[in-house]
This record gives C-alpha cells, sequence and structure tokens, in this order.
C-alpha cells in the first residue's frame, strides 16, 4: 500500500531559504539546493519550493535553482510562488521540476488550472489552497492572508479537483507559523469532500503533529517546514514516530 | 553509452542524470547511425498512451524501435513502459509496440487516482537478481496500469489491485514507476534492470 509521504518546504526568497512566523518577520536560513539535496538523502519523500521573490530578479534566480535541483535531488520536487500563467508552468517544468503550485493565480483565473493540466497533465498540477476560519466555514484567502476572497475553501478545493488539479496543497493560515499542530477540522472537511491527493501545511511543531493528522485524518501527506529547518527534528525522527505510532511510510 | 529516444514527449533531462550518476554516457536521439552506436536504448515517456504512440508514428519510428528492440537492450520507463504492450486503452483504443504481451488498462481500484507517491515493491521468486529490492518503496505517477501474464512481471505493487511495477521479456524491459525519482532504490533498480536486459540479449546472441 501506498506510503504517507513527508514534505519539507522550502520558502525561498531571492535565492535563499527563508521561512516566515505568520508569514511575516522573515529569516534567512541558507541555500535552497543543498538543503533540498540533504533533504532527499534523509528521507524526504518529496520537496516543495514556495518562490516568495518580489523581483523578476528574484524569479529568474529561482529557475535557476530548479535546474541545479533536478541535478542534485531524486526526489520528486514542486514549485510553487510566482507561477501565474502557463508560460510560468512551462518555464519550471522544462527547467525540471516534477510539478508546479498554482495558488491565488488559479483563484483570480481558474482556467489557470485547466488549460495547465491539459498541457502539461493533471499530475503536474497542484493546486495551493490558504484556507482561514470565518464564522460561515473556511474561506480562501491570498496575500499571506490578508486578503479574504469570500470563497468557500471547500467548494474551491472541489472545483480545483474538476478542473483537473492532480494534488491540493491545503494550508491553514490559522494554524501557520503557530506550531501547535495541523488543522484537522479543515484537513478533514476538504480531504473528505475531493477524491485527489491532499497534502496537509500549515502548524506543524513536532513529529507528533505529523502523526497526529495522519491518524485523525485520510491526508495522503504532510508538510512542514521550521521543524527540520531549525533542526529541531530530522526527517528521521519524523519516521521513526510514524513507524512507532503504525503510520505507512517509506523506509529510506 | 545510452541512447535516450527522442520524439518529442518533455524532459527527459532527469533520466538523463540519473543514467549519468550511474557512470552512463547518455544522447538524446532519433537518428539510427547513433542508436546503433548505443549499449542500451530507453524509450521515455509522459502523457498518455495514445499521444505518445502518434508522436512515434509520426515521426516514422516504430519500425526502427522494433529492429532496435530486435537486437538490443531496450528499457521502457512509465509511459515508455506501457508502449511495450500490444495495446492501450488510454483516449480510446491505440496500438502499442507489441514487444511484450498485454494491454494497458486504466487502474480499477477503490483509492484515489492518480497512484501518485511512493509504493512498496514485491518481487516475483522467477527473478531473484531482484530480491534485494523486495519491500523496497519507489515513485509511482499514472492512472493507467499494464496487464499482462505473470511470467512477465518482475516486480509488482498493490494499490487495492495489483500494479505490474516492473516487466520483462527477455533483453526488453519497463519500468512503470520513476527510478530517477526513486533516490537510492531507483539508481539501483535502474542498474539491475540496464545488467538484466544486458543479459538476456547476451544469452540470446549466444544461441
Amino acid at each position: 500500500m501506498i506510503a504517507k509521504r513527508i514534505i519539507p518546504c522550502l520558502d525561498v526568497k531571492d535565492g535563499t531559504v527563508v521561512k516566515g512566523t505568520n508569514f511575516v518577520s522573515l529569516r534567512e536560513l541558507g541555500d535552497p539546493v543543498a538543503m533540498a539535496a540533504a533533504y532527499s538523502k534523509s528521507g524526504a519523500d518529496e520537496i516543495v519550493f514556495l518562490d516568495i521573490s518580489a523581483t523578476h530578479e528574484g524569479r529568474a534566480t529561482m529557475m535557476d535553482i530548479v535546474r541545479q535541483t533536478a541535478l542534485h535531488v531524486f526526489v520528486p520536487f514542486t514549485v510553487g510562488g510566482g507561477v501565474r500563467t502557463i508560460e510560468d508552468m512551462k518555464t519550471m517544468l522544462q527547467a525540471g521540476a516534477d510539478k508546479v503550485a498554482v495558488n491565488s493565480a488559479a483563484v483570480v483565473d481558474p482556467e489557470l488550472i485547466t488549460k495547465g493540466a491539459e498541457k502539461f497533465g493533471s499530475q503536474c498540477i497542484v493546486v495551493a489552497i490558504d484556507a482561514k476560519r470565518f464564522d460561515d466555514g473556511w474561506h480562501v484567502v491570498t496575500h499571506g492572508g490578508r486578503k479574504d476572497t469570500g470563497i468557500d475553501a471547500i467548494e474551491w478545493a472541489k472545483e480545483a479537483e474538476a478542473r483537473g488539479a492532480g494534488e491540493i496543497l491545503l494550508t491553514s493560515m490559522d494554524a501557520d507559523g503557530v506550531k501547535t499542530g495541523y488543522d484537522l477540522p479543515l484537513t478533514k472537511a476538504i480531504v473528505e469532500e475531493v477524491r485527489i491527493p491532499v497534502i496537509a501545511s500549515g502548524g506543524c511543531g513536532s513529529p507528533e503533529h505529523i502523526t497526529e493528522v495522519f491518524q485523525e485524518t485520510d491526508v495522503s501527506a504532510a508538510l512542514a517546514a521550521s521543524i527540520f529547518h531549525d533542526n529541531t527534528f530530522s526527517i528521521e525522527e519524523v519516521k521513526q514516530s510514524c513507524q512507532q505510532e503504525g503510520v505507512r511510510i517509506r523506509e529510506a | 553509452m545510452i541512447a535516450i529516444v527522442d520524439y518529442g514527449v518533455g524532459n527527459v533531462a532527469s533520466v538523463a542524470n540519473a543514467c549519468k550518476q550511474l557512470g552512463y554516457e547518455t544522447i538524446l536521439t532519433d537518428k539510427k547511425e547513433e542508436f546503433e552506436q548505443a549499449t542500451h536504448i530507453i524509450l521515455p515517456g509522459v502523457g498518455s498512451f495514445r499521444a505518445a504512440m502518434e508522436e512515434i508514428n509520426k515521426r516514422d519510428l516504430r519500425e526502427l524501435l522494433l529492429d532496435l528492440a530486435a537486437r538490443k537492450p531496450f528499457i521502457g520507463i512509465c509511459v515508455g513502459m506501457q508502449l511495450l504492450f500490444e495495446k492501450g486503452f488510454e483516449h480510446g483504443e491505440t496500438e502499442g509496440l507489441g514487444l511484450i504481451p498485454g494491454t494497458v488498462d486504466k487502474i480499477e481500484t477503490k483509492h484515489l487516482l492518480p497512484h501518485i507517491g511512493w509504493n512498496a515493491l514485491e518481487v516475483s521468486e522467477s527473478f531473484p537478481t531482484y530480491t534485494e529490492q523486495n519491500g523496497k518503496h519507489v515513485y509511482f505517477v499514472h492512472s493507467y496500469q499494464a496487464n499482462t501474464p505473470n511470467e512477465y512481471i518482475v516486480a509488482s505493487t498493490e494499490y487495492g489491485t495489483q500494479i505490474p511495477a516492473i516487466v520483462q521479456n527477455g533483453n526488453i524491459c519497463g519500468i512503470q514507476f520513476h527510478p530517477e525519482k526513486s533516490e537510492k532504490v531507483g539508481q539501483l533498480l535502474l542498474q539491475s534492470v540496464f545488467e538484466s536486459s544486458q543479459k538476456a540479449y547476451s544469452k540470446e546472441e549466444s544461441i
């Protein structure tokens, strides 16, 4: 049976890995290619790069990082952030990315999902959804959580699937950076409504949070950043903890 | 040197890179004289069975590939593996290369499709050289699978149904998963496939 995936996420700004708490106060960490290769060797099942560069130069640097990663990393990797057009998707996939993640650009123009899936195949297209709790349920938010689109997150996930998304990368903006565990109600709600793999993101502060999200929901993968970058825990420790709890993972 | 068949199917850089890591030179080509120089032929593939086969036919590569497959170790990866079979049913019935008996059909499972992620290999007892890789995880991304007699299945994986992961018919080998994305295990398996397809070929030659 298929293994649950553990995915470290690297936020990259102008060629350097950074990670923010609640998407503010960025702190520099290091070389993205070296970090991705180290994660790949130590048992990461996949790598996600989120490009948070605001400038044109920053994006050009990202393409170079993708090219280098393809030469040094032997697990699948996804690039998100700054993917706004079919042309952006093509650039990153040709540079060697296995998948691209689209977020706010797909909210503005959902056809981007449809066209991307038709052109490159569903397996390449990840739809990233940033969701935040409101009185009437979860809304899709953009701009690092500052802008409420008013769109229902569950409905949006279903639409993304219908348009050909291969996976959903679901980030809880309520849990992100807080390190008190994944947003289980949100994750459960989305997983139950779609028939494509969902990656849970936001809130991971310990290996127990990862085993918890796998035990409490049918999510396919768990994404985490700070617990790995800060060397608080290693991928091996997370996988050990999963195995002890009976969560099926890949032994590296 | 390993020749990777160039028929316009997107990014083959990572397959070439994986071969390079194992110490093999690669060339991306669609030219007979370059194939002749190669020790192994790799048929890569992404997209649908039908689209890939159409590209091969459009470029008049079919006869050349069949000729090479009769004479050299010949390895299909992902959709390239699927093309080795007689027929595919993705976007309608399409004739494949017919190098291994069987068809390629949509995966019938209660689990999510596409079958994306790391799944464990179950190695057949008939292929002892692969025994060490039994239980190891490799990375799959696909919605269609080969249906072929057991004698051709080197290893399979369980996903609510048995899915052939590595197939072999003499010097013809197919790999359904992505060895180039399966870390160390993927590289070891790629190496094993290079060797066993070569061995089968040498055996046939000496008969």
